[in-house]
């Protein structure tokens, strides 16, 4: 037991090393987006009727006048090791500070949503393994990969018009207040995170239909059969501890779908969140916050995706050894 | 008289080709067919159908019935809402399919060339395409159309590349499995050159998988572009297109017009079209083919 907990130590140990090196060719990634590629900032802050003098005096407050290697240098201690981007070129306030609530709000609307389609998805997914194959299986396939094909905008504006327009039954846009007691925020958030839900669910409803039919057609469970175990302990005793290092990989997708999700839903629902509050910065070409958001969604995908495949390796003694 | 009737079998083709095999596309299938084909002939013919110029206000109230726009109404400009939806169409299917191909050939030449080039180039192209996909798809095309500003080309470029990283991993893949078959070792042998062996011997036989792979990417490239324009950052107005339109009338929803949500379904029948052919085409338990749409 204890040689096995180190080896599965060290895989861990492993995949987090290989996550902070993925951190920082992302952070290398969003200071390229940004500063190398062409295209002025301080034009386009100051816009088309810019003195010489105002461009200059922006481009030395940027740092647009440095060499770009030190720049990237510079890049890389503020945005990974001091955690701290600068202020944001348009209110003035520090980053953090104009980061902060957002990224609170969105993480309780993530955690609403991924309550809410988690559970949902996790029985559908089964259900669809068991009787693989018949018209109910098929029918959630269907219903599924519809979901998964329309724009995230179509299912929000289509729950608004039904819900909000014609039923009268929730509100269109989601305020979010100080104070505001829990009902009342969950109230807000119904239809943003009904929209991820129904765009995350199909994802999980795969995974773990798929990885339980893997699982299903082993040879333990026609064994299980033979010796007249009960269906539902086959399922549920038998085939799904085998299942459950691929049906943990959803962490890593809900991560995945959330941060795309989040950018348009919000934007749809006037959420004030991290995802509104990037669209909002690079609209305003405020470079600091949106490479401040971008750091943050894509830090959050790349952990998740570690956590997922730590969380594989300690699920699936075979997995433990390392390759 | 004729040659009917000849040398030729009569029966042909071979009656039991036909019954004892499945039908070539199920009827999941059938209905992606039609939608696709219902998509392509209002991009053919949809602008010669408007009734009314796109950009043209025909009444000064936001999301009304002018006698002259019955049909679906007005904007929130007072413009057509039918001819909007024809005129766009066009663009929008027309910008994502030319983005959709433009990805599809960088992709593809640059997964072949790393597999088949040999050792340098493959480690290069690969660690870049990581680099790449490690920051979700649409964050990093919002900071680089944050820098490069809003246009046309930026939003082309930046999809395309973001998706023909996606289609590298794909075509890198199959092109490896492909480059240790005979066929390969005799073009070698031959002493055929790089574009002769991607062209003539890898493409023909990889263009099974990659024809759906193509599929997958074309809807993904219309919801991606769509998703942009959506936030503002893809075609700007007065342009007719979809996802723009779902943008600029979204504010009708607040006094009960469906202006927002007509667009946005133009949108989903030509997504969903795509992956129900896909689908039937594959002939695979539906589910199996929820496509890996994730950024």
């Amino acid at each position: 037991m204890r040689l096995r907990l180190s080896v599965a130590l060290r895989a861990a140990t492993r995949r987090l090393l290989i996550g902070l090196v993925t951190i920082w060719v992302v952070a290398t990634v969003i200071f390229g987006a940004t500063e190398i590629l062409p295209g002025d900032v301080a034009e386009a802050v100051l816009g088309p009727d810019a003195t010489p003098e105002s461009l200059a005096a922006m481009r030395e407050r940027l740092g647009l006048d440095r060499p770009v290697l030190l720049r990237y240098a510079t890049w890389l201690d503020h945005a990974l090791l001091r955690l701290d981007l600068g202020a944001s070129l348009g209110s003035g306030r520090p980053v953090a500070e104009a980061v902060g609530d957002r990224l609170w709000n969105t993480a309780r609307l993530a955690a609403v949503t991924a309550l809410l389609a988690i559970p949902a998805a996790l029985a559908l997914g089964v259900i669809s393994a068991i009787r693989a194959g018949s018209v109910l299986d098929r029918g959630i396939g269907l219903a599924a990969l519809c979901a998964v094909s329309v724009p995230g905008f179509f299912v929000a504006i289509a729950l608004v018009y039904v819900f909000a327009v014609q039923l009268g039954w929730l509100p269109a846009l989601a305020t979010v207040r100080p104070g505001q007691t829990f009902p009342a925020f969950l109230r807000s958030v119904a239809l943003p995170s009904a929209t991820l839900a129904i765009g995350l669910m199909p994802h999980i409803i795969r995974q773990t239909r798929n990885a339980l039919l893997a699982a299903l057609s082993h040879a333990h469970i026609e064994m299980a059969v033979l010796k007249g175990v009960p269906r539902s302990a086959i399922i549920l005793r038998h085939a799904l501890p085998n299942a459950l290092a691929p049906i943990l990989n959803i962490v890593a997708l809900v991560s995945a779908y959330l941060v795309a999700g989040v950018v348009v839903v919000e934007t749809v629902f006037g959420f004030p969140g991290l995802g509104r509050l990037m669209v909002d910065a690079v609209a305003t070409r405020d470079t600091p916050v949106a490479q401040a958001c971008a750091l943050i969604f894509a830090t959050t995908y790349v952990v998740a995706n570690a956590l997922a495949d730590t969380l594989a390796v300690l699920a699936n003694p075979r997995l433990r050894v390392p390759r | 008289m004729s040659v009917d009737g000849g040398a030729v079998s009569p029966e042909w083709p071979d009656p039991e080709l036909g019954s004892s095999r499945r039908p070539a596309l199920s009827w999941v299938g059938w209905i992606g067919v039609g939608a696709i084909s219902a998509c392509a002939l209002i991009a053919i013919v949809g602008p010669w159908l408007a009734p009314h110029d796109p950009i043209q206000t025909l009444s000064n109230e936001s999301f009304a019935f002018p006698p002259e726009a019955a049909f679906l109404g007005t904007d929130y400009l007072g413009r057509d809402l039918l001819s909007r939806l024809l005129h766009g169409a066009r663009l929008t299917l027309l910008l994502s399919l030319a983005t959709a191909i433009i990805a599809f050939v960088l992709g593809v030449a640059a997964g072949f060339a790393a597999a088949i080039a040999g050792r340098w180039l493959d480690l290069l192209l690969s660690r870049i395409v990581d680099g790449l996909l490690a920051v979700p798809s649409i964050i990093l095309a919002l900071m680089v159309i944050g820098s490069l500003g809003t246009s046309v080309p930026v939003l082309i470029g930046t999809v395309a590349v973001i998706e023909g990283g996606r289609i590298f991993r794909v075509a890198r893949a199959l092109a490896r499995d492909l480059d240790v078959m005979d066929f390969m070792e005799a073009a070698r042998a031959r002493g055929e050159g790089m574009l002769w062996l991607m062209l003539r011997e890898m493409l023909p036989n990889a263009i099974g998988p990659l024809v759906t792979e193509f599929g997958l990417r074309l809807t993904y490239t219309l919801l991606f572009i769509s998703a942009l324009s959506f936030l503002g950052f893809g075609m700007q107005p007065p342009s007719a297109d979809w996802g723009a339109m779902v943008k600029e009338n979204i504010e009708g929803l607040l006094y009960g017009s469906p202006a927002a949500l007509l667009p946005a379904a133009c949108i989903a029948v030509a997504t969903i079209g795509v992956n129900l052919l896909i689908d039937g085409y594959l002939d695979r338990a539906t589910i199996d083919r929820v496509p890996d749409m994730l950024p």
